[in-house]
This record gives structure tokens, sequence and C-alpha cells, in this order.
């Protein structure tokens, strides 16, 4: 295999031949580099798509420059390689290198993957391949880098469970480095690796799947899940920090342009709506936000660091952000005639949100983006995002009347219980936002509206319902494509098949480990990148291994079925889950849980950790300490 | 309103970046550095920096020039100081200086630019002389690049293999650098049979009118 010196001279002949080389060099600003062999712990941080999408990770930033911080420590970056670049690089014999030190991936101790949505799984597995290491975790040994994995899928990791060594649920800022002193531990024992798994079972947060057998019924339901080791939990319950560490202030600086050019800012960790269809709102409680002046100081150090002409602030919610108004006007002020961009994404849709996108316009605005998710009442009661209809027209017309062109509406199709009525009410209700429009500023008026089609994840209300078919997404979707064109509308969609397998992947078990191997191997990867996804090589890779795919995602889950995800933990308990569950299929939705408590579980698993906090810590209304 | 002149060098990991990235790089070192440059006017301001003449991909540069304009009234000296402390890895700042507002743009100053080639396996051959002098003795050479048929021969002002000491040799190009007349050096290159493979480049000079 090429050391790293040889790895370095090939880049410098070759890189000129392929597109945009500055993606595979490293070197940008605010890269850190330490000498090789003054730590002793290597640890290298992928995300498992180009350079371009990868850089701009607020996940991958925040845990670079805190491991960074560690003198004992070093950590250097990978991204999957683009098509040209990949092909070279196995005709050459170079394997997938860190971009600080070009040294082959398989020369590290640990690589750290994010996982943040499932079509990065094919991707994931082709960089072990390019990287030597073995792709099955199997057939790793102790000469093997330790392979872990993080972000929202892993709230459901079996599918991936062949691969990974170690799964992080939850928050990763302390969990990396109980990760990183007991590797430094085990490997100064000198242990074979089953032992450095078992120990990391014990860290909470840290699931290892090997440590597990599963057994199922001749239904194909999950029988039974049994520890094969003491030392592994039951249940694997998500990690929280208690509190926002300091995030990064050092983010690096892309030399080539990427997707996303800016500082992000989270200003707000966990959602407390309850929207039933939402993953992240589930997964992420409690709500924990950073104080208005740590926002100002972040962004300020940020900006000196960088030079960025854009700061993101991140939440899920911005509108729910306590002290959004006067952050806005603190920003506003402190920054003015700087020619920074400051974007607020997550608005609730009230007249409100206009006062606060106007406060932070500064030329010509762009779009305006709501997200209604469904178009009539009664649906919005079902998933929880109770807005009244006249209120969704009045914003909108607010929008185009205060100068916005063009605004942007996320809706869903697939919602359980959703009929092709509910799906004509998006139509309707669209039209009579554009004839708002043009009432107000005539044929200028824009509307266009994204309609993604919903899916069931682990770990929210919907959890037990199927996703819909092929066939009754097409005529969703052909509905609106009937009604929604003519001047004025832009319509976008996500096309079926993706949808089905992104379910298949979100909702399955370990038995689909063999699907994603094969289908790798049959040639799929960048499966998120819509002109690149191979579905022959899905398609080839489940009939071969004799999955039937509907049974993970057109079947209705019974109450009592072992999920399989029952056993990772996010804290919300599965009894207030079948609860809002039921309340849903009533038409009964429930107000913001910062208000009054529902008991989700938050309280009840983590009270130890609350009451090392001061009360106002989380926004969990008082009352629930119980 | 000021304008200044950056000249600097291009070196490492940034021959990658491609000019569009280059012109970003600064408007950033320059907000780093607390260096107010102005906005154009309009729907979309942007800020007011030029770049003298595109270095292609993959090339370094020992001679690199940018205009920028600024409200203020600030010394070159104070302003070296300040970008100094805020350069980003592959830019090496050499000097600053106050231009004349009235002064033509940038990129219409400049008549040439000169590159120099050497060999990533250490030297060319002898041969290589010859090889370039059969080509200046060449009345014209067509080349089609991007499906445009051209000549390229005018475009090459001097073209020669210079040897160093210590039995070391680069090839130098001086090619033109006019609106619609810009000589690229990998053209030459492949005149020459060599690929930008077993190659490095370097552009050692801008001649502007000025410096001419």
């Amino acid at each position: 295999m090429l050391l790293q010196n040889e790895i370095k001279e090939r880049l410098d002949r070759l890189l000129i031949t392929v597109q945009k080389p500055g993606r595979y060099t490293g070197g940008e600003l605010n890269q850190v580099v330490k000498e090789w062999d003054s730590v002793d712990t290597h640890v290298a941080l992928v995300f498992p798509d180009i350079y371009d999408l990868g850089i701009s990770n607020l996940g991958i930033s925040i845990l670079y420059e805190t491991l960074n911080q560690r003198d004992e420590v070093l950590v250097e970056r990978a991204y999957c390689p683009w098509e040209d670049m990949e092909a070279l690089m196995r005709e050459e014999n170079i394997p997938l290198y860190s971009l600080e030190s070009k040294h082959p991936l398989s020369q590290f101790d640990i690589i750290g993957i994010s996982l943040p949505y499932e079509t990065l799984y094919t991707n994931t597995l082709n960089l072990l391949d390019l990287a030597n290491i073995p792709i099955h975790a199997h057939d790793r040994d102790e000469k093997h880098p330790l392979i872990i994995a993080g972000g929202h899928t892993t709230f459901n990791p079996e599918p991936m469970s062949d691969f990974i060594d170690a799964f992080v649920i939850g928050d990763g800022e302390e969990v990396i480095h109980e990760i990183v002193d007991v590797y430094r531990g085990w490997r100064q024992d000198r242990k074979t690796r089953h032992d450095l798994l078992t120990r990391l079972a014990g860290i909470w947060g840290v699931y290892v799947p090997s440590l597990y057998d599963i057994e199922y019924h001749p239904d194909g339901t999950i029988k039974s899940r049994a520890k094969k080791h003491d030392g592994a939990p039951a249940r694997i319950v998500k990690r929280i920090v208690t509190e926002l560490p300091y995030p990064p202030t050092h983010p690096i600086v892309p030399s080539i342009d990427v997707v996303h050019n800016r500082i992000s800012v989270e200003i707000m960790r966990g959602c407390s709506r309850g929207c039933r269809f939402c993953h992240a709102g589930m997964i992420n409680r409690p709500v924990r936000e950073r104080p208005v002046d740590e926002i100002v100081e972040i962004i300020q150090e940020s900006l000196d660091n960088t030079g960025f002409e854009e700061v993101a602030l991140l939440s899920l919610s911005s509108s729910d952000y306590t002290n959004i108004l006067s952050l806005v006007d603190v920003l506003q002020a402190h920054f003015e005639g700087q020619n920074l961009k400051i974007s607020l994404p997550s608005l609730r849709i009230e007249s409100f949100s206009v006062d606060l996108l106007e406060k932070l316009r500064t030329s010509r605005p762009g779009g305006f983006t709501l997200a209604p998710e469904a178009a009539s009442d009664h649906m919005r009661q079902i998933i929880n995002k109770p807005i009244p209809t006249e209120q969704i027209i009045q914003t909108t017309r607010e929008i185009y009347q205060r100068g916005w062109l063009t605004i942007k509406l996320y809706f869903m199709i697939g919602h359980p219980l959703e009929t092709l009525e509910d799906v004509r009410e998006i139509a309707e209700l669209c039209k009579k936002i554009l004839a708002e429009g043009h009432k107000v500023i005539g044929r200028r008026a824009k509307l266009h509206v994204g309609v993604s089609t919903f899916i069931p994840k682990a770990h929210t209300p919907f959890q037990w319902v199927p996703c819909d078919d092929i066939s009754q997404i097409e005529a969703k979707q052909a509905l609106l494509k009937n009604e929604l064109r003519g001047p004025g509308f832009k319509l976008n969609w996500t096309d079926p098949w993706d949808t089905m397998l992104e379910a298949l992947l979100s909702r399955g078990d370990r038995r689909l480990g063999e699907v994603i191997y094969l289908a790798w191997k049959n040639g799929a990867k960048f499966d998120a990148w819509q002109d690149k996804a191979d579905r022959q090589a899905w398609e080839d890779a489940i009939e071969k291994i004799g999955v039937d795919a509907a049974f993970y995602t057109h079947r209705q889950r019974g109450q009592e079925e072992i999920l399989p995800w029952d056993h990772i933990s996010s804290g919300v308990n599965k009894s207030f889950l079948a609860t809002e569950y039921r309340l849903s299929k009533e038409g009964i939705s429930r107000e913001d849980c910062r208000n009054q408590c529902y008991g989700c579980g938050i309280i009840s698993n983590f009270g130890e950790l609350k009451k090392q906090i001061p009360a106002t810590s989380w926004k969990c209304p008082e009352t629930a300490s119980r | 309103m000021q304008r200044i002149r950056v000249y600097y060098a291009k070196t490492d990991d940034l021959r990658f970046t491609s000019n569009l990235d280059i012109q970003k790089i600064w408007e950033r070192t320059l907000r780093r550095g607390h260096i107010s440059v102005m906005y154009s006017q309009g729907f979309h301001p942007q800020p007011k920096i030029q770049l003298a003449c595109p270095l292609p991909l993959g090339m370094t540069s020992t001679a690199e020039i940018m205009d920028f304009w600024m409200e203020a009234e600030v010394s070159p000296i104070e302003i070296n100081s300040r970008l100094e402390k805020v350069i980003p890895p592959g830019i090496q700042l050499q000097r600053c200086e106050v231009i004349d507002l009235s002064e033509p743009s940038l990129q219409t100053q400049v008549l040439s630019t000169i590159y120099r080639v050497s060999s990533m396996d250490g030297n060319f051959e002898p041969s290589m002389s010859q090889k370039t002098q059969a080509l200046l003795e060449q009345p014209s050479l067509e080349r089609t690049r991007r499906k445009k048929t051209y000549d390229l021969r005018p475009m090459i002002e001097s073209l020669r293999l210079v040897d160093q000491n210590e039995g070391s040799n680069f090839i130098e190009m001086q090619l033109s650098a006019r609106p619609g007349a810009t000589g690229r050096p990998e053209e030459v290159l492949d005149c020459l049979g060599l690929d930008i493979t077993e190659v490095k480049i370097e552009r050692t000079n801008i001649v502007t009118i000025t410096s001419a």
C-alpha cells in the first residue's frame, strides 16, 4: 500500500486531471495539522459524500475542534471522492487519505463517520473499500481502525450494524472524548478487538451491535434480542449534553466554492412543538437554548476567524427560541453595515415571522420559506401542526405585501389517514395563496411548492404506520402536477422510488445489511444524488437476498411488536409515542409542551441530570419535575 | 476613497483554487483584516476587487496582482500589517501600494504573462531546446480548444529552454494576455509533446502597460 509521501507525490501529478481538484488537497484556512508522531491517537472524521457537501457539516466541525484541542490526539478529515477522482484513485492505487497529512485512512486509530441520512450508507461502504479497510466489522482485527458512526440515522442503527463497530446515539460532544479515552486505555492493555468493543459498550450512549443476537418469528418480526456479553446494556439510552457546549469558532474555510459558504451557529437544540411526523423533534429532546449574548460572541469570533459573508442560525424551530426578537434586534444592531447575510430558517407561519425576516433583510429579498406540511385544518390536527388555514393565507399575503416576490411552501403527502381529497386541498390552498399574491403585487408573485413524501420514522408517534406505496404516491403526485401548473407556480416533488429506498433503510432491521452490501457491490453509491442513484443495483440486491421490501415499508406494525430500534432509547418513552399516535387518529392535537408537560419521558429518564443544572436550562415546564 | 494594489504569490494547495474562488478568498481575507472594501451599487452589491489576469488551475505564481477600493484612507503599511495577520495558507503577501483612482482597470493593463515550466522528473532532455526553436519557426500553429479553432503562434512572444547551474533546466515562455488573445501554457506544452501531469508550471511575471 502507498505511504503518505507516495500519495502526495501522485496527487501532485494527477490532481490536475480531475474536476474541482481543490476538493482533494486540504490546506484550507483553519485546518489543524499536527506532527503525526507527536500524538498517540489518530482520529479521522469522515462525511460520506463529496467535500462540497461535507465541509459545512456542523457535527464534524464541532468534533474536529474539540478533539484537536487534546495534545495526545490529532484529527484529520476525509470525504467521498467524486466519480472521476474515485476512478483515478482505483487506477493509481491511491487509497482514501486524509486531507491534512495525506495519510491513508487505514493508518488511523479511530474513524468516525457522520450518518445524518440513510442514503449515505452505500457511500460509507465505498469509503471503507477505498481505504482498504475490511467492510464487514467481523473481518476487522486489532490492526484495523475502530469504525464508529454518529448522526440522526443511528437511532435505528440496525441496517448498518454489519459494518460499524460502535454507534454513538445522541449528542456527540462529550461521548467522543470518552471513546478516545477508552480506546487509549485498551491499547495500553494490548487486549483483543472484542475486548475493546465490550469496553465501548459500557459508555453511556454507545451501541455495539455485535454484542447482541436477534431472533425472528416465522412471520419475519423480531422474537427476541439477547445480549451476548454481560457488559452490554439491554437498552441503550441516548447521550445528551445538559447544556449546549461552546461551539467551534474556527471552522475550516474552504478554498473552493461549496454548497454552504457560511458560519453555522446552533441557537437551540431540540423542539417542543411535538409534530408527530418529525424525527428530529422527537430524538433531540430536551430543548436547550443558547443565550443571546453567547450567540453574538460566537458569531463575532467566527467572523474574525473566517471572514465568511453569511451566518445561519440553526435550530429546529427558530420562532420558538425564547428571545428570538431580542436576538434579531441585537444581531441587526451589532452587524449593521457589514454586508453580512443572516439566515433564520424554520419560522412559524405567523406575521411575527415576517417582522423578523424584515429586520434581517439586507438587499433584495430572496424567497420566503414556510412549511405548513399539510393543507387542511383536519390533517394538521392529525400531524400535530395546528395552524388555521386562514392564518396561512393571511401570513403569505403579508409576505407578498412586504416586498417578497417568491414564497416557498413545503408540504408532505402520504401522512397517515390521508386521502386524495386531502392532497387536492394542497393544490387548492396553493392556488388561493398565489391568487392573493396576484392581487397584492400582480404577476410578479411566484409560489414554489415543494412536496415531499412522508416516511414514518423510528421513535416518532407514527413509527407503526405504513408508508404509501408507489402507486398511491404517484396518484397523489399526478393530482398535484395536474393542478399546480401555470404561470407563477413551480412544483417540486420527491421521486417515489427514492422515498421507497429511504423508507426501507430507515425502517429496516439488521437483515438489510446483506442488501446494502450487495447493492454497493452492484454499483450503488451516491444514493442521495437523484441522477446517480442506481435503482437496478438495489432492486437486484433486494431480489437476490430475498427481502420483502414491503414488509418493512408498507406493513402496519402492531403495538406489541418488537421494533428493530426498540432497544435504542431516545429518552421519549414508547408509551408516550403510542398515546400521541392514538390522539392523532382521533384528530386531537396537543400544544407546545413548554406550556404543559405531557410526560414524554425526558424528565423521568434524565431527571438526575436535570437536577445538576439551573431549572431553566431545559425548556420543560416546572410542573414537570416529578 | 482609495485604491490599493496588492502584489502576492499563490502557492501550494491554492494552485487548485480557481480565479473566482481566489476573489472570494480575498474578500474574506480583507474582512478578517477589518479592511472595509467598497461595494458596488445595485441589487447584488459586490465588493470592488479586481484581479489582474486569471491563473489557470494547477499553476502557482510568484507574481499576482489585485486591486481593491476602500472608503477610508489607510496607509499601505497599515494595510500590509493588517493583512499579514490574516493571510490564508497558500497566499504570500509581497507588498501593497496606493494607486491613482483614475488608472484604467487592472485587466486592461495586462499585455502578457511569463511562465516557468519545470519537469516533475528532474530535467527536460537537452533536445527540448531544438523543439522550442522549431516551434517558434512555425508560421502558424492551428489549435482547437473547446471546439474553437485558433492560431496559437502569434500569442507566443518568447519560448526557450533555460539551463541553470548544476545542470538543471526549465522552459520559459512569454504568452500574450490581452482580451481575446490569451495564450495558455498547456497548449504550448502540448505542442512540445509534454503532458500537464509531467510538469510544474509557475507564473513569474505579469507584464502590464506600466511595467513594460
